[in-house]
């Protein structure tokens, strides 16, 4: 096969495979500059992702799936925030609980409601995001270089796809162009700033999380219901601490998220696609290996390769004012 | 209109059982600058607080401008033209100072067209008040007094025309506080109500014209300020006749019992901090050592009490080399006769959580007399308690009450109790009245004295000036990690002043 066209499904996959990350990374990019660390990005994509089988399974709607994969994503959001805004107890701690509990649970009610060993049944294509054909996408196909970029790259995604790239620059905006965004910024720095202004930090800082939930919703539907035909159980796979670590690597800012998970997809694109590949002078890499790449390859970015990365000031502490 | 700008009465406040503010009625006239002036823990804040919004009072009305208002939050301050200068900047460091002032007060949900409005404002606010800043600036980046005006800026953004500053000088140089003034009176020209609120009696006898005194929650007087005196009003503050005045004979100095010598010290950044230091004390002799804060005491003081590694240098203690650049260690200095009191006393100098008892001992619990073999001697360790609880009248008189439960004041009682009743051959200090209220500076500042009259050598490092000038019989000034004069203690205020700002001694350095 030429180089060209590896290249082309090479990059093809890596921008299917960056999708959830970038919408989670994004997700916690509004938490987390609000204050509210979120380990559980994880637990919510793959709440959302079951909800998202589920739903589309029984009303034969893919658009009801979305929706029901966005509000139980907000609702475990909205526990993440009660726990630690309102009640201001520890954000890993509630993090890592919800988790556990939708790890748990989505398993057992898979189980009980479809019998199917915890998947939900499997959707037909109606039953999924199809993918979207650029105009003209068939029609310059065969032109050369230009054509397989249209047609074969930009072309022929889910809708979910191109809205996840769309939402890099509309996050951007949102953060540094709005009133909102100006004072998202401001309480994940110094809620104590935003309180003496007469903005209410509670209220604000539950927007955030309320924003988290809903894009986290979204890459968990992309996952059952475009990536794959349902929802199979622990099908998050690390995703969430992935986006997570790429949010890091990208210091909290939309565009570098937007590079960082793209970074990351290659590396998962690359292991899927060179699985007992014999390289030249290496030879066949065993799959455990190539699976591991992309998580060896993390390690080390996040261990030596992004300098400084300061996390916004007042991140993960409670606001409580003083005396 | 009305002739008074604030008008309080009867507000009431109480936490749990702390009574924090008891009946208090103040009038504040219009177009004045007035004080308030109370000890820590005497309710000041708490009572800004309520005209802030934070706290709701109990009981009480507030009268802004002749109309009964509520103050539910900071936005119904802010409504009612009050803005607040706090203590601790409300400032998000890592914006600029032009998305600090906009922000709660950006106009429209798109910023854009806020940005240029406040930008045309900033200008014009600048003008005004004489108050230059970048709008570009990224506050971070900006020293302590030009953040103060961007607090002020922010204030006035906002249509404040009630201006309340919560000990405002307390992290500035001389130098910046006099500017502060300026920009004060100049408000004050301008028809704003400026409300102070100081522990610091030079100050308001220097800026304010009325000044209102609480003490343990309420408030016990008000007076015009040319009609009173320092002595009234500290006496007003405490309760009973305080002496401001520190009085000691003359220092006998005798052998030189710490001989630092060129010491240098880093920070965990490698930043130079103590820059190629050398001074001597004697016993029987106070040095002072005055500065701003952040320029070097406090890792001069770390290094030479065996905390802080040093980078070079050597320190001597009674003749004999302390290891400062390798393995000092503060056990042993302490058994060398070598006593500290740190700066920060809730981080380093005490466990809050223990019983007073406790902390009275912290790091002299190997000390034979506190133990019984393996085991601590509870007994022996109370009655010790006791003994230095009666001498330096630590209240309440209580050894197995926890730390934290203590006043300010009363927690540095524990503190110099332990290292002085040690009878040290030197005695390092630092803030010793920092956080600590006028009756019990006047003790501390005594048992200082008394501490050189019994032939101890003390280093003394206080962020007041007025503190040591008062106890210092030298003053060496630090700038910027390095000793930039040395003084004696009839040296004026604004000479110490220019070298604090590092004016004067670059150029007695280049001469």
């Amino acid at each position: 096969m030429d180089v060209f066209q590896v290249f082309i499904e090479l990059a093809q996959s890596t921008v299917r495979l960056s999708t959830p990350l970038i919408l989670a990374a994004l997700a916690g990019l509004f938490t987390e500059r609000a204050g509210i660390f979120d380990i559980g990005l994880e637990g919510k994509m793959l709440g959302a992702a079951f909800a998202a089988g589920c739903v589309a399974y029984i009303s034969q709607s893919v658009y009801m799936g979305l929706l029901a994969a966005v509000l139980v994503s907000v609702l475990l959001s909205l526990v993440h925030g009660y726990a630690s805004i309102t009640q201001r107890g520890s954000q890993i701690v509630s993090g890592v609980a919800i988790n556990f509990v939708v790890a748990g649970s989505t398993v057992i009610l898979g189980e009980a409601w479809f019998r199917q060993g915890g998947r939900t049944p499997a959707l037909s294509a109606d039953g999924r995001f199809g993918t979207v054909t650029l105009p003209f996408a068939d029609a310059v196909r065969d032109v050369p270089i230009l054509g397989p970029l249209y047609s074969g790259l930009l072309s022929g995604h889910s809708p979910l796809t191109y809205l996840a790239f769309l939402m890099v620059p509309v996050s951007w905006w949102i953060l540094y162009r709005t009133r909102f965004g100006l004072r998202l910024r401001a309480v994940g720095e110094n809620p104590g700033a935003v309180d003496t202004a007469g903005i209410s930090v509670i209220w604000l800082r539950y927007r955030g999380v309320i924003c988290c939930g809903i894009l986290c919703g979204i890459a968990g539907a992309y996952l059952s219901l475009a990536a794959g035909a349902g929802f199979t159980k622990g099908m998050t796979a690390g995703k969430g601490y992935i986006a997570l670590a790429a949010l890091i690597f990208a210091k909290w800012r939309p565009k570098n998220i937007l590079f960082a998970c793209l970074l990351f997809g290659f590396l998962d694109a690359f292991a899927i696609r060179y699985q007992g590949y014999a390289f030249p002078l290496i030879g066949k890499v065993p799959v455990q290996l190539m699976q591991a790449l992309p998580y060896i390859l993390t390690v080390i970015l996040l261990a030596g390769f992004i300098g400084k990365a300061i996390p916004p000031k007042a991140g993960g502490v409670p606001y409580v004012k003083e005396r | 209109m009305s002739e008074l700008a604030i008008e309080l009465k009867g507000i009431d406040k109480s936490f749990g059982l702390v009574h924090a503010n008891r009946n208090i009625n103040l009038k504040v006239r219009k177009g004045t600058i007035h004080g308030i002036i109370g000890e820590n823990g005497a309710g000041k804040s708490t009572l800004m607080s309520i005209l802030y919004g934070f706290y709701q009072a109990d009981y009480g009305d507030i009268i802004i401008d002749g109309k009964t208002i509520k103050i539910r939050d900071p936005n119904a301050a802010i409504a009612a033209g009050i803005g607040m200068v706090h203590q601790h900047f409300m400032l998000v460091e890592n914006f600029t100072v032009l998305e600090n002032i906009m922000l709660g007060a950006e106009e429209s949900q798109i910023l854009n067209a806020g940005i240029t409005k406040a930008r045309a404002e900033l200008k014009r606010l600048e003008k005004e008040y004489a108050l230059e800043v970048d709008p570009d600036a990224v506050i971070e980046e900006l020293p302590v007094g030009i953040q103060q005006r961007v607090e002020i800026l922010k204030a006035l953004y906002r249509k404040a025309d009630i201006l309340i500053l919560d000990e405002p000088t307390g992290v500035l140089t001389p130098a910046e506080a006099d500017h502060l003034f300026r920009i004060l009176r100049q408000l004050k020209d301008e028809g704003k109500t400026v409300l102070l609120i100081t522990h610091k009696l030079r100050e308001i006898m220097a800026i304010t014209d009325e000044v209102s005194v609480m003490r343990r929650g309420e408030m016990v007087a008000t007076r015009t300020t040319k009609d009173t005196s320092v002595e009234e009003l500290a006496e007003l503050m405490v309760g009973r006749r305080v002496l401001l005045r520190v009085e000691k004979g003359e220092a006998k100095p005798a052998d030189v019992k710490l001989s630092v010598k060129n010491l240098t010290v880093r920070d965990g950044r490698g930043v130079t901090m103590v820059d190629d230091v050398s001074f001597d004390i004697r016993a029987g002799e106070i040095v002072g050592i005055a500065g701003v804060a952040g320029n070097g005491q406090s890792e001069l003081l770390e290094a030479i009490s065996g905390i802080r590694r040093a980078k070079s240098g050597t320190v001597l203690l009674s003749g004999r080399e302390i290891d400062v650049t390798g393995n000092a260690d503060p056990a042993d200095l302490r058994r060398r006769g070598l006593a500290h009191v740190p700066e920060d006393r809730h981080h380093v100098g005490l466990v809050l959580k223990f019983e007073e008892s406790e902390n009275a001992i912290l790091g002299y619990h190997d000390d034979p007399k506190y133990r019984r073999g393996m085991l601590l001697d509870v007994d022996a360790i109370r009655a010790d308690a006791e003994a230095k609880i009666a001498a330096y009248d630590i209240r309440p008189p209580n050894p197995r009450l926890k730390t934290a439960n203590f006043s300010g004041g009363n927690q540095q009682k524990i503190v110099l109790a332990r290292e002085m009743e040690r009878n040290p051959d030197v005695l390092i200090i630092g803030q010793p009245t920092r956080g600590v209220d006028v009756g019990a500076i006047e003790f501390i500042h005594k048992r200082i004295i008394e501490m050189r009259d019994q032939g101890k050598a003390v280093l003394l490092v206080s962020v007041e000036l007025d503190e040591i000038r008062a106890l210092s019989d030298r003053i060496l000034v630090m700038f910027a990690g390095r000793v930039v004069g040395e003084r004696t203690p009839d040296a004026t205020e604004g000479e110490l002043g220019l070298l604090m700002a590092g004016v004067e001694g670059r150029k007695e350095a280049a001469e």
